[in-house]
């Protein structure tokens, strides 16, 4: 194995990690405040990408396409928020496990009937097509590099919002006791829905970004979503450091598994195999992280309201 | 002795007669298409009813049952690729042959059910709320990639199965009304033991454990190891209605532990009705022909199956066996 390799292993994993962070950040979210758990946030991520393989070509730009299916998926998450999980927010989680689960399957045909069942293909604008050499002899695809840009500035961007804003700061006090909010005289009901857009939006982001990596196809939201899953009980429900601190693990971890434990097992067993067995070990090693995790830490690594 | 003066007994007595009378019925109207889709919904009705008794009577909700159905149906799976093969499963320690005999392979696959449930929920139980949902759907989702790389036993596209499995010679199970009533007595069955099981102390240790888990500690009653005994007796009855559809499909593979499949089984048993015996039967049976007769209106009959379900977690939130049982359901 490599030094090269694992470099490039490295920022792989800390690609999807970033990704996992912007699709996290927002779960955990509405999670912290609304005590909501949304498995159609998944959905979101897949509108995302939709719309941005729809406007990009439209609009013959990349960014301008996304700039466009931000906005529209920040609408779409505002309005499911409004139309139908207001009401769930005080009912139990199985109730809005349901619920949620409802929604995934409304949005996925929906998709479907919209624009086909067939996979679109989105392609990275073209200043980005290309590889950089990041340490000599190492060519990386320069649309990651941008991924793991605009992640990281918007860890920042979440950063900066709940800690130094009076948004935030509303955030954060709604987290911790929604009624005293209320009473203060905060419009709690309109805060919450700019978090849920807020969220869905940054979910958009991810599949924007994740469409010219990945194939834009129905269903795409759901393999992400239970990864996110992951990333928010191992990093501990609601806190936003514990999101990132669990993606990136989530990321690297993952990544590292599937590149290795292939090669690692064919010093064991014949290559067919080897291979087969390898990359269904490597997708089972998060959920064995995250089982460790949870039995040495049963909240998480950073729990929100320790 | 039943008390002919309920609801609930009727309601139960009807059923029952519905359910005995239908494949000569449906034979008779040469409809006999709905003695398979009522097997399936048996099948389901089973899987349905052991998730029920940790989700609806224990308070744990385990978004990963669908992987004890998978165990089970890929414990039949396997030991019948290997009576085609013609090959021993296991050569080590012991060699071990595989089997279509029912009275082998239909309580084995109860017991990897149990198996696996009970290494699953002795991790699972450690945590509550959300993590608990969490962390089932995740050991799901392990099984779940697992059976996809099992390529000997066809990896993704699973394994297709050549023959049922045999209960006694003389009982036919590729005719399909024998294959009903089997299952349908397998469900009855295990409806009586489940309505002891609920109201025996250990049943009533179970659901004291959903109310007030601190107060059955103080009892002197641990509740982590009730709680786990009894996610062990769902996933052995899981385990055996997946035993049952590998049989009915003729087909195993690992759709059958796909988190959207632990998701309609939820369903199944709200839409039915959560904390009630014969809730989830009425919810597998309405959850699978409403899937049917969506399916038969529109191609796209999921865009009106997630909003159904938006609406009945809403509005509707006893299940149909609320409706059916009356109002005096939850004094009991």
């Amino acid at each position: 194995m490599n030094t090269l390799l694992l470099v490039e292993q490295g920022l792989n994993g800390l690609q999807l990690g970033v990704m996992l962070f912007l699709m996290a950040a927002g779960l955990t979210l509405v999670f912290g405040i609304m005590d909501m758990i949304n498995l159609a946030h998944g959905s979101f991520y897949m509108i995302g990408a939709y719309l941005t393989a729809t406007f990009a070509p439209l609009l013959d730009s990349f960014v301008l396409g996304v700039l466009v299916a931000l906005p529209l998926a920040a609408l779409v998450g505002m309005a499911v928020e409004m139309v139908a999980l207001r009401t769930l927010y005080r009912r139990e989680h199985l109730d809005q496990v349901l619920a949620t689960f409802g929604l995934i399957l409304f949005f996925n045909e929906l998709v479907r009937i919209v624009w086909g069942p067939q996979a679109i293909f989105l392609s990275p604008p073209a200043w980005l097509g290309g590889t950089v050499e990041i340490i000599p002899g190492v060519p990386y695809p320069a649309f990651r590099l941008a991924i793991i840009g605009v992640g990281l500035a918007v860890a920042c961007f979440l950063y900066l919002l709940i800690t130094r804003t009076r948004t935030g700061m509303l955030i954060r006090a709604g987290a911790s006791n929604r009624e005293m909010l209320g009473a203060l005289g905060v419009d709690v009901k309109r805060l919450y829905t700019l978090v849920f857009g807020l969220g869905a939006a940054l979910a958009a982001l991810a599949g924007a970004m994740a469409g010219p990596i990945l194939a834009v196809q129905v269903g795409m939201g759901e393999s992400v979503l239970i990864l996110t899953f992951v990333v928010i009980v191992i990093g501990g429900l609601g806190s936003v450091r514990g999101a990132l601190v669990g993606a990136l693990l989530v990321g690297m971890v993952d990544t590292m598994a599937r590149a290795l434990l292939p090669t690692l097992l064919r010093a064991v067993m014949p290559p067919s195999q080897a291979d087969g067995m390898g990359a269904s070990l490597a997708s089972m090693t998060i959920y064995i992280l995250m089982a460790a995790v949870l039995a040495w830490k049963p909240r998480g690594l950073f729990p929100a309201h320790a | 002795m039943p008390d002919f003066n309920k609801r609930e007994t009727w309601a139960v007595l009807i059923g029952l007669a519905f359910l005995l009378a239908l494949p000569p019925l449906a034979d008779a109207m040469g409809k006999g298409f709905y003695v398979t889709l009522f097997t399936r919904i048996l099948i389901f009705g089973l899987a349905a009813v052991s998730l029920d008794l940790i989700l609806g009577y224990g308070g744990m909700v385990s978004f990963g049952h669908a992987a004890f159905v998978g165990v089970g149906a890929y414990t039949v799976g396997i030991l019948s690729w290997h009576v085609f093969d013609a090959s021993p499963v296991v050569t080590w320690p012991a060699v071990i042959e595989g089997t279509e005999n029912a009275f082998v392979v239909w309580p084995l696959a109860a017991l990897m059910g149990g198996l696996f449930a009970l290494v699953i929920g002795a991790v699972s139980l450690r945590t509550s709320g959300i993590s608990f949902i969490m962390i089932t759907l995740a050991f799901a989702q392990m099984l779940f990639y697992l059976a996809i790389g099992l390529r000997k036993y066809g990896g993704e596209d699973g394994i297709a199965l050549y023959t049922k499995s045999e209960l006694v010679p003389a009982v036919d199970l590729f005719d399909r009304t024998t294959f009903y009533y089997v299952c349908l007595a397998i469900l009855a069955a295990f409806l009586v033991l489940c309505r002891r099981l609920v109201g025996s102390r250990f049943g009533m240790a179970v659901r004291g454990a959903k109310v007030n888990e601190r107060r059955m500690k103080a009892l002197g009653f641990p509740p982590y190891r009730y709680k786990l005994t009894a996610f062990v007796i769902s996933g052995a009855a899981a385990g055996l209605s997946g035993a049952l559809l590998a049989n009915a499909a003729e087909f195993v593979g690992p759709a059958y532990m796909s988190w959207q499949r632990s998701g309609e089984l939820i369903v199944m048993v709200v839409l039915g009705g959560m904390g009630s015996l014969f809730g989830p039967v009425l919810g597998a049976a309405a959850f699978l022909l409403l899937e049917e007769w969506l399916a038969d209106l529109t191609e796209h009959w999921q865009i009106f199956l997630g909003p159904i379900l938006l609406f009945v977690v809403v509005f509707a939130r006893r299940g149909i066996w609320g409706v059916i049982a009356g109002p005096d359901r939850e004094e009991r």
